[in-house]
């Protein structure tokens, strides 16, 4: 038995590491142990292919918590957040193509071009968008009240998403709360006429879900990743220089500085419970560590099904974690290229090329995708989030030639035939490659080298459970107090001195650390003990 | 549509009264003859038999079954050994009644769980983790309880298997004339008797079987009336009669621990935790709220009652299911929820709760009779439970 520290966290992904920094900076004695031999999580990067850095999971992030850049000191520790521009680029089905800016105006410009009525319409829509996300924004810092108990913290916490959802004003508010248990596809017929812009828009309403942009529900999915996107920008696409593992680096040397160990290639066996309380781990050595609390930061059914085992918990409890849907839908694929791909109609490189590439040509396109995967089946011709980093990074690739990594959805977790196996596995890599193929054709003669990830891969290399991106969808009844399951939103765990951290908790997915840096808040209002 | 048990084309052709009732979705006899008085006396001085097929059954098997089980119920399953049967309660999570069956142990990763309501969810939501599978066999498996003085008798004529040998609570596989079937010592009547349970499809020719054999030693078909009159003077608790399952309960106050419901001999606290046993073990230190006793209505007092308006005691024909008030003078210390006359005993009896500081035996307490439209109050007793034991109930021969 070693220790006793003040906290283990389980777990070095970018929201554990958050956590243990500020615990760490709290005056706590903190241990952080990674089951991989790196550290970072889904938030990591690594030569797939010596030479060449690929972000395997994330391979962008989400609007990073102000506060724990500032706190953590992140950008001394090298932390340098990359805004593309343009954001996005969608080639359409007819050649043409759309180009998103993070300046609002030169989207307009660029829209007229196919739609002058959705040029109209840019500026008013993503103001509304920004309004919406900015309530989002508040809810987000905040614990989710306990909605069946009394304290009067629960009741300000509500009180306070009142107030800034009021302040939009009358009219504003309405819209934002009509809106949020929408289909993006509605949202977006309301508003825009173009085919490529209403599916490039909608692919972050379908962004790791197992939905179509016609599910109900879908807008809120939009929203999640627009909060802090800031400055009219829609479909936000930020990276880390250097790859997003950068940013757990930078946040490792923060803890670190804070007295926090970590360790890799530790795995954690089981946490110890003794009468209700956790009071440390065993690890698969059969090492023993105490700890007066244990901060998870694995996804709710691995902390409560694998690491503390569904006997310590009450039978409604462990009924309410079976039930959380997980369904992963997304699988990775990347390429070391020779040379660029060149795109039917903008056949030379240029800016296109440096923030995401999105092949979502319509929205009827993604929900075929979708109708794939619904029926147990990969799609054939899947939804594509495309990052070269190289382009703007040349750090990540070995000279004159290029990282390609692709987000491709919908490769479900569960098939209705077969397995995830090898030969799975490359009918997908072929899939993405041949998709993507259709738009540019040098792509495949390009490739130098191919490495896919499924969701089983996902599962088993990143511990999400299911491979679900976000360790839990985010469908509305999966969030805010009812994240990861109700009566337990805060947190705190059934288990005495047993913490959830990561993105299974309020607010959720993406790479963010607002559930880190929340756990860490309330942790500490628990004692110091 | 309520459905008819495996046994319905036999007692229906019985059921003289058509005195049917709602058990389960299935219907049963109340009683076959217009009353139920020669059914109650076959109970304690002949033999009964009793359909009682609508019990919700589960057959839970697999490497797991042992530690699954004991993680549901109260009592110790891992001493329950093969062919051995255990009445026991399950609590929620804050150690409240959900129901109460009997356990049969079958073999070493196999058993047999009876329950009074559908608990397949219950059971597969404890189970997460467990190596076992549980299978909802209620409407596969017919049961027959054979109750009463002459039940081992019959059961000799019928079959090869030791009865003289199967002890209280205990179980043994058989033949029935040919018919493969599973005989327990068990049952509701807290008489010596024994309960049958066969695949649904062999039901009839059972019940064929046993009432051939049984004849000459008096066995009668019984309904529920007669049985509820003998599970009270066996002192055997009611589900939504005497006790409110925990899961059904609109407010906290309803619900009851094992130990409020003279059950707190069934909770092992020395095993490894189960659903509910943090509060149970507190509990146990800080000793029940509330405690379930038997009551006996003073004769005298009852006379005098009733003589004040010229009439002799009027007493219950049926049991009673009702919620009458107990009282320590003016104030109120608890309520009674099944009565009845007892014919074997003469004497009026009730099962109550009461609260813990007037449950002790020999208390006198006053229960609420109402003489004709008025409330009154007649004077009782306190007495431990079971009223009426006869040594036969777990006698070996």
């Amino acid at each position: 038995m070693t220790g006793p520290y003040d906290a283990i966290v389980i777990g070095a992904g970018h929201n554990g590491l958050v956590t243990a920094a500020y615990l760490g900076r709290a005056g706590l004695k903190v241990l952080v142990l990674e089951r991989r031999e790196v550290i970072g999580g889904a938030a990591v990067t690594e030569q797939v292919f010596p030479g060449f850095k690929f972000d395997t999971a994330a391979h962008r992030i989400g609007a990073l918590h102000p506060a724990v850049v500032r706190d953590l000191d992140l950008k001394r520790h090298g932390l340098e957040v990359v805004h593309a521009d343009p954001t996005v680029f969608a080639p359409a089905s007819d050649g043409r193509h759309l180009l998103l800016w993070r300046d609002p105006k030169r989207t307009v410009e660029a829209l007229r071009e196919m739609s002058p009525a959705d040029a109209e319409a840019w500026i008013p829509f993503s103001e509304l968008i920004g309004k919406a996300a900015a309530v989002l924004r508040a809810a987000w810092s905040a614990t989710p009240p306990e909605v069946t108990g009394n304290d009067p913290r629960d009741l300000w916490s509500v009180v306070k998403l009142g107030v800034g959802l009021r302040r939009l004003g009358k009219r504003d508010m309405v819209e934002v709360m009509r809106i949020l248990p929408m289909a993006v596809s509605e949202l977006l017929g309301d508003w825009f006429e173009s085919d490529v812009l209403k599916g490039t828009l909608a692919a972050a309403g379908i962004a790791g879900m197992f939905q179509g942009p016609m599910a109900a529900g879908t807008v809120y999915a939009f929203l999640h990743h627009h909060v802090g996107a800031g400055g009219g920008v829609l479909r936000p696409t930020a990276r880390v220089r250097g790859g997003v593992g950068e940013l757990t680096r930078a946040l490792a040397v923060a803890a670190r500085g804070h007295g926090v160990d970590i360790r890799t290639s530790q795995p954690v066996e089981r946490v110890i419970v003794k009468d209700g309380r956790a009071t440390g781990v065993v690890l698969s050595s059969g090492e023993e560590v105490a700890a007066a609390r244990v901060v998870s930061n694995a996804d709710p059914r691995r902390t409560f099904f694998d690491l503390v085992g569904p006997t310590e918990l009450d039978p409604e409890f462990v009924r309410k974690v079976t039930n959380i849907r997980f369904k992963g839908v997304c699988a990775k694929v990347h390429l070391v290229l020779g040379e660029l791909p060149r795109f039917s109609g903008v056949p030379e490189a240029g800016p296109h090329l440096n923030g995401v590439i999105s092949i979502s040509p319509s929205l009827e396109y993604l929900e075929r995708a979708y109708d794939d995967a619904k029926y147990g089946a990969a799609s054939r011709r899947p939804y594509l989030e495309v990052s070269i980093p190289s382009v703007t990074d040349p750090d990540v690739a070995e000279s004159g030639k290029h990282v390609m990594s692709i987000v491709a959805q919908y490769a479900p977790y569960r098939l209705k035939e077969g397995e995830w196996d090898a030969a799975a596995r490359e009918r997908l890599g072929d899939a993405v490659v041949g998709t993507l193929s259709e738009y540019a054709p040098n792509l495949e003669s390009a490739i130098l080298h191919r490495h896919v990830l499924t969701p089983l891969d996902l599962e088993e290399t990143y511990g999400l459970s299911e491979g679900n991106i976000y360790h839990g969808e985010h469908t509305l009844d999966q969030l805010f107090f009812m994240r990861p399951v109700p009566g337990s939103a805060r947190y705190r765990t059934p288990i005495e001195g047993l913490y959830l951290c990561g993105a299974g908790t309020h607010p959720g997915g993406g790479v963010t650390g607002f559930p880190g840096y929340n756990a860490a808040r309330e942790i500490l209002r628990d004692g110091k003990g | 549509m309520l459905r008819g048990t495996p046994f319905h084309s036999r007692t229906s052709a019985l059921c003289q009264a058509r005195n049917w009732r709602r058990w389960a979705g299935y219907v049963t006899a109340g009683s076959y003859e217009l009353t139920h008085e020669r059914e109650y006396y076959a109970i304690r001085s002949a033999a009964a038999l009793i359909d009682v097929s609508p019990l919700f059954k589960y057959m839970i098997r697999g490497p797991d079954a042992v530690r699954f089980l004991d993680r549901v119920v109260t009592r110790d399953v891992s001493r329950c050994a093969e062919n051995q049967v255990l009445y026991t309660p399950w609590c929620d999570e804050s150690g409240k009644v959900v129901d109460d069956g009997t356990l049969a142990r079958l073999g070493e990763e196999k058993f047999r769980l009876t329950a009074a309501e559908p608990n397949l969810r219950w059971l597969h939501d404890n189970a997460v983790g467990f190596d076992v599978t549980i299978d909802d066999i209620s409407d596969s498996t017919a049961a027959l309880a054979l109750q009463g003085p002459t039940s081992r008798e019959i059961l000799k004529c019928v079959t090869d298997a030791d009865v003289d040998a199967l002890r209280f609570f205990r179980s043994t596989p058989a033949d029935v004339r040919g018919i493969p079937v599973t005989i327990s010592r068990t049952g509701y009547t807290g008489d010596l008797g024994y309960e049958i349970w066969v695949d649904a499809e062999n039901a009839e020719p059972l019940w064929d079987a046993v009432i051939d054999a049984g004849t000459s030693y008096g066995i009668t078909p019984v309904g529920m009336l007669a049985l509820d009159v003998a599970r009270i003077e066996a002192g055997l608790i009611l589900i939504d009669v005497d006790y409110v399952p925990a899961r059904r309960a609109l407010i906290e106050s309803r619900k009851s621990s094992p130990f409020e419901l003279g059950l707190g001999w069934t909770v092992k606290l020395d095993k490894e935790s189960f659903v509910g046993s943090g509060a149970l073990s507190k509990e146990r230190q800080d000793g029940p709220t509330w405690e379930l006793r038997g009551l006996e209505v003073d004769w005298i007092a009852l006379e005098k009652v009733y003589a004040e308006v010229g009439l002799p005691p009027q007493l219950p024909t049926v049991a009673w299911r009702t919620s009458v008030p107990v009282y320590d003078g003016g104030r109120q210390i608890g309520y009674a929820t099944s009565g009845c006359w007892s014919p074997i005993l003469k004497k009026y009896i009730a099962l109550a709760h009461l609260h813990a500081s007037h449950s002790r035996p020999g208390t006198d307490v006053y229960m609420e009779v109402t003489v004709e439209h008025q409330r009154r109050k007649a004077k009782a007793r306190v007495v431990e439970t079971p009223f009426f034991n006869p040594e036969r109930k777990r006698a070996t021969t």
